[in-house]
């Protein structure tokens, strides 16, 4: 007897097998951002932040993620978007960046979460060199979702602070 | 079936060096003509288990090495040689060899075996000469030393043997004591693991023995199992032979064995000496971070969990009642009980990282031997509380700043045989340690007997260097603080001990760095005394809350000498933006905290505002803030695992509600606050030294 659960899973060996990865995406100014499900840890809700002080302004400041401190960026302020008030919808996604030495634990606030989508890597395109957008460096791909456009982060840059 | 004996190496290093550790604490005590023999034993244990790990693990640089050490060691134990005060000073320069050695291999690098080589010759130098009658039977060849024979045991134990009780272990430790043992065990003879039955012995052995006892002696230890196996010992003397001929008798097969890879290693590190030199320099990334913990600190934290468990327990259960008046009563009960829990285990938790400052202490000896012998001056080391406890991070950091304090004492502090004898002083100089608790500091003294600080010398000094001027009248104790000062030495000639002017400033900055102190007390002629205050770990801070616009920041209490409520009649300004507060004898420059950090919507007046006066480098300021909250015990976190290094602050931590808070880490605040750019460090001297003309 196949049970429902064990085609699903069948369904996630095939797609690794073809290099098929799943990835978490957001809205970020009608925008939809996408980043690679394995790296986030946990979405929260908005909270009480603690500020740095003289750090940039997308460095909205830390958490206490139980125990540990966690920094919390502003994606919006990040990527030179106009600042928002954070609303109920607002959430920090919190994700585990690996660097060059070591890897570290951040927060990204976005405006909201939307879908997971199953993309294939090759589908990915890369982004146009056309543009003289300084965010470019911090997109790694972009792919097709049905009529919509998802901007695959390039975690690493963007988190690169 | 291959076991990874590599798993094992960090510990065989570990035990290696505290047992080198333990052969220079003897060695020390050996003074030679009157040799204590318990003294010799213990040398000789730690040597030898050096020597038996490291076979085992195949460091046959360190195996080799040892051999000669042991063996020399053994005549003395027996009685064959008498100690001098050259084998002394050789085994100790072979115990840094081996230290040298051993690091060298932990760091998993080619070890430098051009000095244990020198001091191999030289072992074997003493070793082979005869300059007493008595050694000549020692080296002479075999059958001029009757009591020293070379025994061949066979010992094929029948399959029952397990079944009487008997444990071939245990007869082979025995044997091992008789003198050195060589063992080969023969397996061939286990059978498939179908038929194998565990209770059957199928195992047989052949043993080497080089022993003075006689065979009757070997008979005696197999004297149970006679019966139940076979059992030949013959006098052996041709096996050996064939190998090699032994230039010393008592020598084992087991160096034979080993030279002769032994040599080819020599061979292969020569072609680079070079990068051999520049090894041994750098173990310290290698250095070991396991911690030795005590059983009974492990019992008594085994027993908090335990009491933890318990109180869950009955939370939970009161969780599950109806809530009445009595159940909230019995909650606030559990709660208590739960936070007195917490108390005690965050307690043994931190224990386990305290270990005794003798593992400081005790390489002070060495040290004071070796340049009280290099100065000429004789020096009388006291070492007292070395079961005071403290943090180990702390205690690895301390020990450097410890040895340079020493090392100054030795050099600059006591004087030589003749000026005491002179001053109608003991000859000999007394340096003292000492530690102990007071609060939740550890205070380290180092105390000399000596001359104490020459603070007329140590002023033209400071006039000389510009650190201050001719006209200042300062007291002494102010004087001695400037020893503190970059760039300070008195020592009229530099020496390789100390005297190169970069000493005290960062002694006291190591310190600091640890959030302690170092201060200086003496008096011309009696001696002088530097005092360490560290706090007993660095996972744990004593914290001022204080608010700041709608900040809540932490300043260390160690640092807070007073807070106060600013009289702005007594501030005045200096320069373009530098309030200045007159607080008795000094001048405090404010930082206002929320221009520093950058805050909004902070108290911007001074009049009746809150100062926290703080002190770091010497240097205090006042910080400006809003409002003092409450004091408490907080938990250091790291910024830097997650963000990065941020100025001014040092850390953070959890509050009692979750919520983060910043850590301000005092010298880091006044770099960033501008103030001391060049000249304002002369800028505050400067109104100290005026104010006092007035």
């Amino acid at each position: 007897m196949i049970s429902a659960q064990s085609k699903v899973d069948n369904k996630i060996v095939l797609e690794q097998a073809q290099g098929v990865k799943q990835f978490l995406t957001f809205i970020m100014a009608d925008e939809e951002y996408g980043v690679d499900i394995l790296t986030v840890q946990e979405i929260r809700s908005w909270e009480e932040i603690t500020e740095i002080p003289n750090a940039p302004d997308y460095l909205k400041g830390v958490i206490n993620l139980r125990g540990t401190i966690v920094p919390i960026l502003d994606l919006r302020l990040r990527f030179g978007l106009a600042a928002i008030d954070y609303g109920p919808l607002t959430v920090v996604i919190v994700v585990k960046v690996h660097f060059a030495q070591n890897s570290k634990i951040m927060g990204v606030v976005v405006d909201a979460v939307s879908d997971v989508y199953s993309i294939a890597e090759q589908d990915a395109k890369t982004v146009p060199s056309l543009t003289d957008s300084e965010n470019a460096e911090f997109v790694a791909g972009l792919v097709n979702v049905g009529e919509k456009m998802v901007a695959l982060l390039d975690l690493k840059k963007t988190m690169d602070i | 079936m291959s076991i990874d004996l590599s798993q094992f190496f960090e510990v065989f290093f570990e035990e290696s060096l505290e047992g080198l550790d333990a052969m220079e604490a003897e060695l020390l005590n050996l003074v030679p003509g009157e040799e204590d023999l318990e003294t010799i034993n213990t040398i000789f244990r730690a040597a030898h288990s050096i020597k038996g790990g490291s076979g085992t693990f195949g460091f046959n640089s360190v195996s080799d090495f040892t051999h000669v050490l042991e063996t020399l060691l053994d005549q003395i134990r027996e009685g064959k040689r008498a100690l001098t005060a050259e084998h002394v000073n050789l085994l100790l320069k072979s115990v840094d060899c081996l230290r040298a050695l051993l690091s060298a291999l932990q760091a998993e690098q080619a070890p430098n075996l051009e000095e244990a080589n020198e001091l191999r010759s030289k072992f074997e130098q003493i070793l082979g000469v005869t300059p007493a009658g008595t050694e000549q039977i020692v080296t002479k060849s075999k059958p001029a030393e009757p009591e020293l024979n070379t025994y061949q045991i066979d010992f094929k134990p029948h399959h029952h043997l397990f079944k009487t009780g008997n444990e071939p272990l245990y007869m082979i430790s025995e044997l091992a004591e008789l003198g050195d043992l060589q063992t080969h065990a023969f397996h061939n003879e286990i059978p498939d693991i179908i038929d194998l039955s565990a209770d059957d012995c199928f195992l047989s052995w052949r043993f080497f023995l080089n022993t003075a006892k006689d065979e009757s002696a070997i008979r005696e230890i197999f004297e149970w199992v006679e019966d139940d196996a076979d059992i030949n010992i013959t006098l052996c003397g041709g096996l050996f032979a064939q190998e090699e001929p032994p230039p010393a008798a008592q020598e084992s097969i087991a160096e034979k064995l080993a030279s002769t890879p032994a040599v080819a290693e020599v061979i292969a590190v020569n072609p680079s000496p070079k990068a051999a030199v520049a090894k041994v320099t750098t173990p310290a990334a290698a250095e070991s971070t396991s911690i030795r913990v005590g059983i009974d600190k492990v019992d008594s934290l085994i027993n908090m969990v335990g009491e933890l468990v318990i109180t869950q327990a009955m939370l939970s259960q009161i969780g599950e009642q109806e809530v009445t008046e009595a159940s909230i009563a019995a909650l606030q009960e559990g709660l208590a009980q739960l936070a007195h829990n917490t108390r005690d285990l965050q307690e043994s938790v931190m224990r386990i990282r305290m270990l005794p400052i003798s593992f400081v202490f005790s390489r002070f000896p060495r040290l004071v031997r070796d340049i009280s012998q290099k100065l000429n001056k004789q020096v009388e080391l006291k070492l007292l509380g070395e079961q005071t406890e403290l943090d180990k991070t702390v205690m690895e950091k301390i020990s450097d700043p410890m040895v340079h304090l020493v090392r100054n004492s030795l050099d600059h502090g006591l004087e030589t045989v003749e000026q005491r004898i002179a001053a109608g002083k003991d000859p000999v100089g007394k340096v003292t340690l000492n530690a102990f608790h007071q609060g939740g500091n550890i205070v380290i003294e180092i105390m000399d007997d000596g001359q104490g600080l020459n603070t007329a010398k140590i002023k033209q000094k400071a006039v000389a260097n510009g650190l201050v001027s001719d006209t200042d009248e300062l007291d002494d104790d102010e004087i001695n603080e400037l020893i503190f000062m970059p760039g300070f030495s008195t020592a009229d000639e530099v020496s390789d001990i100390s005297g190169r002017g970069v000493g005290m400033d960062v002694v006291r900055r190591n310190i600091q760095s640890l959030n302690g102190s170092v201060e200086v007390s003496s008096a011309a002629g009696v001696g002088s005394t530097f005092t360490i205050r560290l706090p007993l770990t660095l996972a744990i801070l004593d914290g001022q809350l204080v608010r700041v616009a709608k900040h809540t920041y932490i300043i260390p209490l160690i640092s807070i000498v007073e807070s106060l409520q600013i009289d702005i009649s007594k501030v005045s300004r200096v320069g373009k933006d530098l309030d200045v507060l007159r607080l008795r004898d000094e001048y405090i420059p404010i930082l206002r905290l929320y221009t520093i950090f950058n805050h909004q919507g902070a108290i911007e007046t001074l009049d009746k505002t809150l100062l926290v006066v703080v002190e770091s480098d010497n240097q205090k300021v006042g910080l400006l803030v809003d409002d003092l909250l409450s004091q408490q015990q907080v938990v250091i976190k790291s910024l830097e695992a997650n963000y990065q290094k941020v100025d001014g602050v040092s850390g953070a931590t959890i509050l009692g509600d979750g919520r983060v808070s910043l850590i301000v880490d005092i010298s880091g605040l006044i770099k960033l606050s501008g103030l001391r750019k060049p000249g304002s460090q002369d800028l505050i001297i400067e109104s100290k030294a005026s104010l006092e003309a007035s």
